[in-house]
């Protein structure tokens, strides 16, 4: 390993190609923002409402951003599977922690992307509030979803991308995961979202990043063990 | 191996569980508020504790297995997640019983116990689709150790956030669970907490001694065979095979 390159010049590589690969194919994110606004219109017939505002409001966007997301981790690792990116990896002398910070950014950075599109769309469509004044509190726990995202959908990718059944699995695994960060997001923007807006519980916030952090850390000691052969 | 002395264990287990039944039935005062039906505490509780042990026991066993990489710790963490569904499966039916008997609902989603209990079940329901889903042996038991180490830490904080998220809705009856009960209930809670255990211990060594007994016919089988008549290969299984947990021989 003494030979190896700087992390960050890994990383750094890593990142700029996936984000070649996803800007030549497409993949990933046009599908998510699409699927994310498919998903308003299935809620505004569901539960047949023309605007919501609330706790109700703070579910349609969490759950449909969280959807959008397992679509994204569920094809995270797949060209690497199946054109023998992980093969190339593994032969080069880089430090293996490199390819999960690689991934997690590059499905942090597409988060991002779509929640650029798919949250005003959101406002457009569905929200009774008006985006403008919920929107510093709505970025920080925007920010802090997609770390968590990242970081355990990284994991979970990683963990059912060699499995027969991966994208059943993917989901299955990454949902229940995904729970507490719902259960924070959600908590968090429903006093944003309510008629008159009411200030977001900062604890929420905090117990968010410690949840994040624990699982940064959990899949950055666990990653090796993916790759190996 | 895991055969010895299985029968005084499953004797002792045996003893304690009656002896602990019979307390619980005519020695435990009844309940004032809940009256006869609270004796359901004395199962529901105990077992849900050791569920939730077991998974993270799993947890443990799992970063013995990534760190040694025998493949032997991999089976011992599979059979403690493996018993610890089966009675996690129980804890949510007489979760459900107890529900509809105290509140008068099958289901209370201010209850943050029950409420983070169905969220590990379904995490840990998915531990043997995964297994399942992998053909290479090692690396099945690579992914599934990975699996119980995360299930095995979001035990704790699932529970955490999720009573963090219904602390100002319901105000909690049990704050501490030894803390606030008289004397003899909490002997018997305590002999409950031990022969679900002892339960538990039992059911696991089964299993382990199980799995290696069927390892080693299989390979006494293979050595009076002939060459020509080979043994069917194994079927593809979500549990891990002795034969390539390398422990066959002992």
């Amino acid at each position: 390993m003494s030979d190896s390159p700087p992390i960050r010049t890994v990383v750094g590589a890593l990142l700029r190609k996936e984000l070649r690969v996803e800007l030549r194919t497409f993949e990933s994110i046009p599908a998510m923002t699409l699927f994310s606004v498919t998903t308003y219109v299935l809620f505004h017939f569901g539960l047949q409402q023309n605007q919501v505002g609330g706790s109700l409001a703070s579910g349609v966007l969490w759950v449909t951003l969280l959807f959008a997301a397992v679509l994204g981790i569920n094809r995270l690792f797949v060209a690497d599977a199946e054109q023998g990116g992980f093969d190339g990896f593994l032969l080069s002398p880089a430090d293996r922690g490199a390819l999960l910070l690689a991934k997690g950014a590059a499905l942090f950075l597409y988060l991002t992307v779509v929640e650029v599109i798919s949250v005003p769309a959101f406002a457009l469509l569905l929200l009774e509030p008006s985006l403008g004044a919920a929107m510093p509190g709505l970025l920080a726990v925007l920010a802090l979803v997609n770390l968590g995202v990242a970081a355990i959908g990284t994991l979970v990718g990683a963990l059912a991308v060699r499995t027969r059944s991966r994208d059943l699995l993917g989901p299955l695994l990454s949902l229940p995961l995904l729970v507490p960060v719902v259960i924070g997001a959600a908590l968090s923007t429903t006093p944003l979202f309510s008629a008159p807006a009411r200030a977001m519980p900062l604890h929420w916030l905090v117990i968010l990043a410690l949840y994040d952090l624990v699982f940064a850390v959990i899949a950055f000691a666990l990653f090796d063990y993916l790759l190996e052969d | 191996m895991y055969g010895k002395r299985l029968r005084g264990l499953a004797l002792t287990t045996a003893a304690l569980l009656t002896l602990t039944l019979l307390a619980v039935f005519f020695w435990a005062p009844n309940d004032r508020t809940e009256g006869f039906l609270q004796k359901i505490f004395y199962v529901h509780v105990p077992m849900a504790i050791i569920t939730l042990s077991g998974f993270i026991a799993g947890g443990v066993l799992a970063i013995q297995h990534l760190r040694t990489g025998e493949s032997r710790w991999d089976l011992r963490s599979y059979v403690a997640i493996h018993i610890s569904l089966v009675f996690g499966v129980g804890v949510l039916v007489t979760g459900s019983i107890w529900a509809k008997a105290a509140w008068g609902h099958w289901w209370v989603w201010s209850e943050p116990t029950l409420v983070s209990f169905l969220l590990v079940m379904l995490l840990y329901a998915t531990y043997q689709p995964l297994r399942f889903a992998i053909e290479d042996p090692e690396r099945q038991a690579r992914a599934a150790s990975v699996f119980a180490i995360v299930a095995g830490v979001f035990v704790p904080i699932c529970f955490t956030i999720v009573r963090l998220s219904t602390a100002y809705v319901h105000p909690r009856t049990l704050d501490n669970i030894s803390g606030n009960l008289p004397g003899r209930m909490q002997l018997v809670f305590w002999m409950a907490i031990g022969s679900v255990f002892l339960l538990w211990l039992l059911l696991w060594r089964y299993e382990m001694a199980s799995k290696h007994t069927s390892a080693q016919l299989r390979r006494l089988r293979q050595l009076l065979s002939e060459d020509d008549e080979a043994l069917p290969p194994l079927r593809r299984s979500a549990a891990p095979t002795v034969e390539h947990a390398g422990i066959a021989g002992r």
